[in-house]
């Protein structure tokens, strides 16, 4: 029974450190499948964590700091539009300076505004998203193999992490069962053919960054106002990174992208049970080797070792009517 | 807008477009200062004072300088090649295992000028290495050099705190870093030159690498400019197409100048850990490799630009911390913003102010942009 205790305790964990890879994962899968590469995801989570908990905590409401971490995320995917579709600017460039702006100017606002060291204020109940039990959650937590599942991995997770889930269903509608989706991909593979049919590119495209930047932001939300009751310097620390990786991974599906940010998560939620204790078989795995994997696990999917990932045929390359 | 850009005189597109990006990336910084509750003037004054008022100043932002001297030359090597090397970080970061090496072996046999050379080859050859497997998979297998580079930033963090935490900690020490190098792997300090012109200066770690980097940006000028190699390079960058047209082996010139990219973001690492820290510590690098992106779009990814970029970064990083000390609001990571802004503003949206420009140049001399004094008739 501890066995099983153990597992179920890390698959609730998988669940819990998946679900911010999950978010900007999907919206890294909007904006790449538009054909706009997008590697400032981590910084674009992290003025949303923020945003969401500097609101949340001055504003004393968890929904206003949602929608402040949205607002602030978007903004920041517009610039992203604005260099890189409006001025057709290098698209990895202007990724870059997004990440660098969000992670300076968070910690220099947050100082000047709370003055706690670049944090914001631990966020009271109420200014938080709390735990949804399910009903007969607790009824049933002492049958067992069921109880457990039942109790600790489907129940007891905030709104966000079901939306997070409920996103990879809709993800997948949008985009392959309505003509907003259906554009969304062809102006990714060919946008000179949705071009000629009437249809602005450049639109399409700013809309695309907007469905990202809204995910960004719940992602960010969910770092700073489920995981953590509070903005911490850099507490995105590379999960942005990690949502690309996922999202070729996944070779750019919403569902294959589920499955490859809960390995992620897994992973990271093994690496931290485990934590020196060895392994059957294998002996004692650094930690660090665990933390590396996802990343050697997409090298090695790009080396074209499993499978191959074919990115979007126009990612990266700036739409230029015809001259 | 759709028209392709006309010509603009050489020193407006060398000297004035980047000068307005930068301006403008301060400004917007500027707002930011007055958001924290801080005068933006002020802040500037204290930056610059802080950067080149004392000796001690000086030679601190040529200490910094000669870091991003090296990762703004990396970036635009590869950049020439058409290839963004984002993967600096991570070739310097690893570079320190090579360096490493060599110190802890020979620290305690041979004088520092034995031991750099020894030095200089292990840190080139690592970041090399460390470039060459993104390289051959982008030659090779296609894989986003982007991405793959990212990635191997990521993996060369962690074996280098594996190996921090672990076999090259020295038994005994709780700090995450390997035993202090010994006189022969120190590196004699360069602020004789400083003291040279009458300025006093305290203690400061700049030192022989500073000179590396110069000598490094004079032969990388002579790669590009004034090589086949460096032909063939640029010939890539800018057309693939032509270039396997004209029998360039796109494997090679890839493979190479992402070889080159990583060999001069490896040297970086000298400068830190010989010059100054005399250890291999955890973070070393400290964000320098993508310092070296914003240095080498600044300098337009010409060795001069680049040098002048980096002294830029060198200023705002000895200024940055001068600044902390005067306005408590206003920590370091306004630094990171700067930084931000002008990869944004010299980077992604450089030609954001172009058309204006040419707008003005033409109304004032048609000439100067190649256009015959006809309204309308322009570019």
């Amino acid at each position: 029974m501890d066995v099983f205790n153990a597992i179920v305790q890390t698959l609730d964990s998988t669940i819990r450190l998946s679900v911010p890879l999950l978010l900007a994962c999907l919206a890294g899968l909007y904006s790449e499948r538009a054909g706009i590469f997008d590697i400032g995801l981590e910084g674009k989570m992290l003025v949303g964590a923020f945003a969401g908990a500097a609101a949340a905590s001055v504003f004393h409401s968890a929904l206003l700091g949602l929608g402040m971490a949205i607002l602030v995320s978007v903004a920041f995917a517009m610039v992203h539009g604005f260099a890189s579709i409006t001025h057709r600017g290098n698209q990895i460039v202007s990724g870059v300076a997004i990440n660098f702006v969000a992670a300076g100017s968070t910690i220099i606002l947050g100082q000047a505004w709370f003055q706690q060291g670049g944090r914001t204020p631990a966020l009271q109940p109420g200014e938080r998203f709390e735990a949804i039990t399910w009903p007969g959650a607790d009824a049933v937590r002492d049958v067992p193999i069921i109880g457990p599942i039942y109790a600790e991995l489907i129940s007891g997770h905030s709104l966000l992490v079901y939306l997070a889930f409920l996103m990879v269903p809709f993800t997948w509608w949008v985009l392959f069962r309505t003509r907003f989706g259906l554009r969304l991909r062809a102006v990714g593979e060919n946008p000179a053919a949705v071009d000629t049919a009437g249809i602005s590119v450049a639109w399409l495209r700013y809309r695309a960054l907007i469905c990202t930047g809204i995910l960004t932001g719940v992602a960010g939300a969910y770092l700073s106002m489920v995981q953590n009751g509070g903005f911490v310097k850099d507490m995105t620390a590379g999960k942005g990174y990690i949502a690309l990786a996922a999202l070729i991974f996944a070779k750019w599906k919403p569902v294959n992208a589920m499955f490859a940010c809960l390995l992620f998560g897994f992973l990271d939620a093994l690496s931290i049970r485990l934590q020196g204790s060895p392994l059957p078989i294998i002996g004692k795995v650094p930690v660090q080797f665990m933390q590396a994997l996802p990343y050697i696990l997409t090298v090695v999917l790009l080396a074209g070792f499993i499978g191959k990932a074919i990115p979007p045929r126009a990612g990266g390359v700036p739409y230029v009517k015809e001259r | 807008m759709s028209t392709p850009y006309a010509k603009l005189p050489a020193w407006a597109d060398y000297g004035l477009i980047p000068l307005i990006n930068l301006a403008v990336a301060f400004i917007v910084a500027g707002f930011v200062v007055l958001l924290v509750g801080e005068n933006p003037f002020r802040a500037a004054v204290i930056l610059v004072q802080g950067a080149f008022g004392k000796g001690t100043g000086i030679a601190f932002t040529l200490f910094y300088a000669t870091t991003f001297i090296f990762t703004g030359l990396s970036v635009a090597v590869a950049a020439h090649c058409g290839l963004f090397n984002i993967g600096t970080e991570g070739q310097a970061y690893i570079a320190g295992l090579g360096i490493a090496i060599v110190c802890l072996s020979f620290d305690s046999v041979l004088p520092w000028w034995l031991t750099f050379p020894l030095a200089i080859v292990a840190s080139a050859l690592v970041g090399a290495l460390w470039a060459l497997i993104p390289a051959y998979l982008q030659a090779k297998r296609g894989s986003h050099i982007v991405i793959t580079t990212i990635m191997f930033n990521f993996i060369a963090a962690s074996i280098m705190v594996y190996l921090l935490v672990g076999p090259l900690k020295p038994a005994g020490s709780q700090a995450p870093q390997t035993r202090n190098f010994l006189a022969g792997a120190e590196l004699p300090k360069l602020n004789w030159i400083i003291e040279l012109f009458g300025a006093k200066i305290r203690s400061a770690p700049l030192n022989v690498t500073f000179l590396l980097a110069l000598v490094m940006a004079f032969l990388v000028w002579l790669l590009i400019w004034r090589t086949k190699l460096g032909y063939e390079m640029r010939t890539y960058g800018h057309s693939p197409k032509a270039a396997r047209y004209a029998g360039i082996s796109e494997t090679r010139i890839i493979i190479t100048a992402m070889m080159i990219s990583g060999a001069l973001a490896g040297m970086m690492a000298l400068n830190p850990v010989m010059g100054d820290q005399h250890n291999v510590a955890i973070d070393f690098v400290s964000g320098a490799g993508f310092v070296g992106i914003a240095v080498a779009l600044m300098g337009r990814l010409h060795p001069v630009g680049i040098v002048l970029a980096a002294i830029l970064f060198g200023m705002l990083y000895q200024g940055g911390a001068e600044l902390a000390f005067e306005m408590p609001a206003i920590s370091r990571d306004m630094i990171v913003i700067i930084q931000g802004l002008v990869i944004l503003f010299a980077g992604a949206l450089e030609h954001m102010f172009r058309p204006y420009i040419q707008a003005l140049f033409a109304s004032f001399s048609p000439r100067s942009v190649g256009m015959e004094a006809v309204k309308g008739k322009g570019a």
